[in-house]
């Protein structure tokens, strides 16, 4: 069907007189979709596994799930809405992805069903062209937008799941590390966007709570780059960690970093900040051996 | 499933209502501990606007959709003086109470979304969001 | 709801629910000010463990308790601000900044001890 000629069919379906006749042959149409429900499926779960989609699923398993499916875009044709396939289609990739179906699988089985139906339709209707063409008009725009939504459905999916490994790798990746009693030290390496700048901030906090912290060294040695947002969280994280009772050191600050931080007018004197972590460390065991031993200044104690 | 909540805007206490009403249904819709309160002090602060320019308003609170994220939204309505120039409302640093002018650009930190409807003399509405994701 | 106020040697407490109206903040301000005079107290706590949300105004209000605090002679640590609560206030701009702060009751006391031990040594925030 060329460009042109699809313009004209949405034009003619979006007409009130012809929305009528729309209704009425989608009726047929799901009618004749109830009639040979038994046939199209397995005719469709044929040629899923001819095609070779779905490898990672039984033949039963690809067959329950194509029942369920047809079901499901039979009925949305019959009621013209969507939000039980959308569901039905999140519960299914749900399902799937952990089992390494990939996007094209899905988006394959899904135009192998429009095609198995359509071939039936024409099949059906094959005698009376006019009303074949009435017909497949009254299909293809229905069946677009279900091919849509389960395809839709399943990307979200799967960026869903991504996401949520991301954040998993991301927790991993910088541990919050006590090195001695109220002393963390929070190595951050890699690239810092303002997502992960507001999960370190978190588990720092978390952490300072947690373990009592006094002192904080923020080692960003292995920090590249940092643009202005990325500067002003960590100009928040040290706020946060005063806030909670915790002096932040900062250590590792690159000649470039520092030159973004003085630019975007960062107040450099809020930042306690030492060259490297060695030095970090022995600047915060210096304040604690002052602030560690309250009212013991007369106790022989040697504790440097 | 979750209705609206409108809770009046008449005095200080009211600030803490809302501010907890908040909270609750952020807790429902599966924010985290630190979006929660984050959520909780920014309708404080519109909830305070309301209170310190307009005397009297209604902060309602909102499930919203946005396939396939769902988020919260609080919106903020008096029929106060209004904002005469809401460019510079959402300024950093300025104020024209006497607070530290944290309120409305310090909202639109906090939120993921914020937009001002407001005319001088004609009340203001402001509605912010928050996603899950 | 009004804040209760505990007299412990040569410091006072002052420990916060969980929901407080700008009315009992204010109050508070005015009691704290008064007592520290009344007592002659050398440090003030104000424990916020229980404090959910920390807005614009109850820092301020907060600000303005410690500036007091310290014309009176007397120095003020805020303890106990949740993880969560700080977040938020960074993210909405709110500091305190020059206001000392403390982990929690414990480090708080001990703060005002060493403090009040190193008489004239100016004790201000980090």
């Amino acid at each position: 069907m060329s460009k042109s000629n699809k313009e004209v069919d949405v034009k003619k379906v979006t007409e009130p007189v012809r929305g009528e006749t729309t209704a009425a042959l989608l009726r047929e149409l799901v009618a004749h979709l109830r009639q040979n429900r038994t046939q199209l499926r397995q005719e469709w779960a044929r040629r899923i596994t001819e095609a070779k989609l779905l490898t990672a699923m039984s033949q039963e398993e690809i067959f329950a799930e194509a029942t369920a499916v047809y079901d499901n875009y039979v009925e949305a044709l019959e009621t013209g809405t969507f939000e039980a396939l959308q569901g039905y289609a999140r519960n299914l990739s749900e399902r799937i992805i952990p089992r390494g179906v990939e996007t094209h699988e899905v988006v394959g089985i899904v135009l192998l069903l429009r095609d198995v139906l359509a071939r039936s339709l024409f099949a059906k209707y094959q005698h009376d062209f006019a009303l074949l063409n009435r017909i497949l008009d009254a299909y293809e725009p229905a069946a677009n937008r279900i091919a849509n939504t389960v395809a839709v459905g399943f990307v979200q999916e799967r960026e869903r799941t991504i996401r949520q490994q991301q954040e998993a790798i991301r927790e991993l990746s910088t541990p919050v590390l006590q090195v001695r009693e109220r002393l963390l030290i929070l190595p951050i390496i890699g690239v810092i966007d303002p997502q992960r700048s507001r999960q370190l901030t978190e588990q720092l906090l978390r952490g300072i709570r947690t373990n009592r912290a006094k002192v904080v060294v923020i080692d960003i040695t292995g920090v590249a780059a940092m643009d202005s947002n990325v500067a002003n969280g960590l100009v928040q994280t040290v706020e946060a960690s005063r806030l909670l009772g915790a002096t932040v050191i900062v250590t590792g600050l690159s000649p470039e970093i520092a030159q973004t931080l003085v630019t975007i007018g960062v107040d450099l004197t809020k930042m306690n900040t030492v060259g490297d972590l060695q030095g970090g460390i022995e600047e915060a065991e210096r304040l604690l051996g002052v602030k560690a031993v309250p009212l013991s200044l007369i106790e022989p104690q040697t504790k440097s | 499933m979750d209705g609206e909540i409108r809770v009046p805007i008449d005095s200080d206490a009211d600030i803490v209502i809302a501010r907890q009403q908040g909270r609750a249904l952020a807790e429902r819709l599966g924010f985290s501990a630190t979006d929660q309160t984050i959520i909780a002090t920014a309708i404080s602060e519109v909830a305070r606007n309301i209170i310190k320019f307009a005397k009297r308003g209604e902060i309602v609170l909102n499930k919203v959709m946005k396939n396939p994220e769902h988020g919260i939204a609080v919106t903020a309505r008096d029929q106060g003086p209004g904002i005469a120039d809401i460019q510079l409302a959402l300024q950093d640093g300025y104020s024209t109470g006497n607070g530290l002018g944290m309120g409305l650009p310090g909202c639109k930190r906090l939120m993921d979304e914020l937009e001002i409807k407001s005319s001088k003399g004609n009340g203001t509405i402001v509605t912010m969001k928050k996603w899950t994701m | 709801m009004e804040v209760p106020i505990l007299k412990q040697g040569d410091f006072l407490i002052a420990t916060f629910q969980a929901a407080l109206t700008d009315e009992d903040l204010l109050q508070l301000q005015d009691a704290l000010v008064a007592r520290v005079g009344k007592f002659r107290s050398h440090g003030v706590i104000v424990d916020v463990t229980a404090l959910d949300v920390m807005d614009s105004f109850a820092a301020r209000t907060l600000r303005a308790l410690a500036h007091m605090v310290r014309l009176r002679g007397a120095e003020t640590v805020i303890v106990g601000i949740q993880p969560e609560v700080a977040f938020a206030m960074v993210q909405l701009g709110l500091s305190l900044e020059g206001v000392p702060t403390a982990l929690d009751l414990e480090e708080g006391l001990a703060q005002l001890m060493k403090a009040s031990e190193r008489k004239g040594a100016t004790f201000r925030g980090r």
